[in-house]
């Protein structure tokens, strides 16, 4: 037992972070993956994973603690020599708990690791590059998305079944109902290899960033102005207090690029900016820069990309 | 009702950030309350007020709300900034030993001090704007045995019933979900719009009680916390060079195909 993962899912699919997080595991060792939706598991085949685990008794919709309680007697039994989670926000959730449960050192957001399990971690919004280690029991980390390229799998990994045994500790807590995210048939911000962010200069009006945003494929962002304003939901949120993105595009719109914003883009592959004011911090650092008013310059973006199509 | 907030001083997020050796230089930059845990007081004062005779938090309301941080001595200074938003009284974990402590080691002397306290809701922010992790709220409900309600989006409290509700509010969407005291909530921004500490809120937290207690205060020994019981090791923090200015045109009626030409030689599209 080398490297264990914890598969999640997007609407019913393995999602890419779970594929990355294979890709990353098989420097470590053999690849075992921890699914708690039998249905993901002849999914499985498509990524560099050996061993399945499918958890009996609970689902990927359980709660943090009831899903943190099986990984952890899963640890328990296997002594794996790490056990990697994508970094949402119930993965950091459950590699917290699993952490304290099993004795064991924890590191978040990492985007890479190699064989020997000292990880690389991009902090302070990108500023500064830290190489880690954890020093006791099972390495526990958590990945941000779009970290490594997912590696095609090549057979069917071998299977067996976990019943977990629940403590009254796991079950204090209660999911009464659900509501799932409206999606738009946009991909999951933390998630999207494209990004396309509104920020003040859109004056609460997103509808040219989502078209661009729809030409490209990418998911929507908006900075803090934006969404305190209430223009666009605080889920959409990039920056210091919301999330932290990592596409291979990111596009700035109507955004300065105050140093809360860009530590939540700051570590995108290729940033592209268009704001009126030439002086724009964001400028500092995009790839390419547009000076002018995003109303004329996204449009004429969308309907360029259209016609390439 | 005994509510305690968990709350953490920060380097002051609008300034640049960087390391000193292994840890984070918190020296050369201004400190503040963490921002996020602004919004685990107002909802620790706008629950009080809910279920206060006076519609008020404080004396008279029938419940407290103390504020509790780990930290070195100028912590205080955001421990004030709670106390002036409302909150009754504070506990400050404050012991040179502490220092390098990681979130495992930070979790145990929160948890400590809370059982001790016999609290019925421990509210925290969702992260701190330093560490970034998002794991000591989860922490505390596995070391306590509480129950988890985390990422609430919105809250509500029935302190006869002992029932707390949650809308936990994630990426994923939304979950409604419930528990009976002792709760651990941690609640994201959206949850409400932290109030200004009013100058009466000021005089009065220059007289609320800030009670210091060492490691030993709360039955735990040097050699359980700090940098040498740290179970993750930093081997290098390192600059990185700053990302540098690309090509900025002037949109001169053709910003937009430009944009696009660009975006196609990088092979983005």
């Amino acid at each position: 037992m080398s490297a264990l993962i914890l598969v999640d899912s997007v609407d019913g699919k393995v999602s890419k972070s779970s594929g990355e997080l294979a890709s990353f595991a098989k420097r470590i060792g053999e690849v075992t993956a921890i699914v708690f939706d039998a249905a993901l598991v002849s999914q499985l085949s498509a990524y560099q994973i050996d061993k399945v685990i499918t958890v009996k008794d609970l689902t990927g919709a359980a709660t943090v603690a009831e899903m943190s309680e099986a990984i952890s007697q899963i640890v328990a039994a296997k002594s794996p020599k790490a056990l990697l989670i994508t970094s949402s926000a119930k993965g950091k959730e459950i590699a917290a708990r699993v952490a304290v449960a099993t004795n064991s050192g924890i590191i978040t957001d990492a985007i890479d690791v190699d064989s020997n399990l000292i990880t690389t971690q991009s902090v302070f919004g990108g500023g500064t590059t830290v190489h880690a280690a954890v020093n006791h029991g099972c390495a526990v980390i958590t990945f941000r998305s779009n970290s490594v390229e997912v590696i095609a799998g090549s057979g069917t990994p071998s299977s067996e079944e976990f019943t977990p045994t629940l403590s009254p500790a796991a079950k204090l807590a209660t999911i009464t109902s659900v509501e799932p995210a409206v999606k738009g048939g946009r991909p999951e911000l933390t998630e999207a290899s494209i990004v396309v962010s509104g920020g003040r200069g859109t004056n609460g009006d997103f509808k040219p960033v989502e078209a661009l945003a729809d030409a490209l494929g990418a998911a929507v962002g908006a900075s803090r102005a934006a969404t305190d304003a209430g223009w666009y939901p605080h889920s959409h949120q990039v920056g210091q207090t919301g999330k932290t993105v990592s596409p291979q595009l990111y596009v700035a719109a109507g955004i300065s690029g105050a140093i809360q914003h860009r530590a939540g883009m700051q570590t995108s592959k290729l940033i592209v900016a268009v704001n009126k004011d030439p002086e724009a911090p964001i400028f500092e650092l995009a790839d390419f820069g547009v000076v002018g008013d995003l109303f004329n310059v996204l449009p004429q973006a969308t309907s360029a990309i259209a016609a390439k199509k | 009702m005994k509510i305690a907030v968990c709350v953490k001083q920060v380097p002051d997020s609008w300034a640049e950030k960087k390391m000193n050796g292994q840890v984070l230089d918190r020296a050369g930059v201004d400190a503040v309350l963490n921002d996020l845990d602004e919004y685990a007081v107002e909802s620790a004062l706008q629950i009080v007020e809910a279920n206060s005779p006076t519609k008020e938090a404080g004396e008279g309301s029938g419940h407290t709300i103390t504020l509790i941080s780990m930290g070195p001595e100028r912590a205080t200074e955001a421990i004030r900034k709670g106390l002036s938003m409302g909150a009754d009284d504070a506990i400050h974990i404050c012991d040179d030993a502490l220092a390098g402590s990681d979130a495992l080691a930070t979790s145990l002397v929160l948890s400590e001090v809370i059982k001790a306290g016999g609290f019925d809701l421990i509210l925290c922010g969702t992260e701190s704007t330093d560490a970034r992790m998002s794991v000591i709220p989860a922490m505390l409900a596995q070391r306590l045995g509480y129950a988890q309600l985390t990422f609430a989006g919105s809250i509500s409290v029935d302190p006869a019933s002992s029932q707390v509700k949650v809308a936990r509010t994630t990426e994923v969407g939304i979950e409604n979900m419930e528990a009976k005291f002792p709760v651990v909530v941690s609640v994201v921004e959206k949850i409400n719009e932290p109030r200004y500490p009013s100058f009466k809120g000021i005089m009065a937290a220059k007289k609320k009680v800030i009670s210091t207690k060492s490691l030993g205060d709360i039955g735990l020994g040097a050699d359980s916390v700090g940098a040498k019981a740290a179970w993750s090791t930093v081997k290098d923090a390192l600059l990185r060079p700053a990302r540098t200015a690309g090509v900025k045109v002037e949109d001169g009626g053709d910003g937009g195909t430009k944009l696009v030409d660009f975006l196609a030689e990088k092979r983005v599209i």
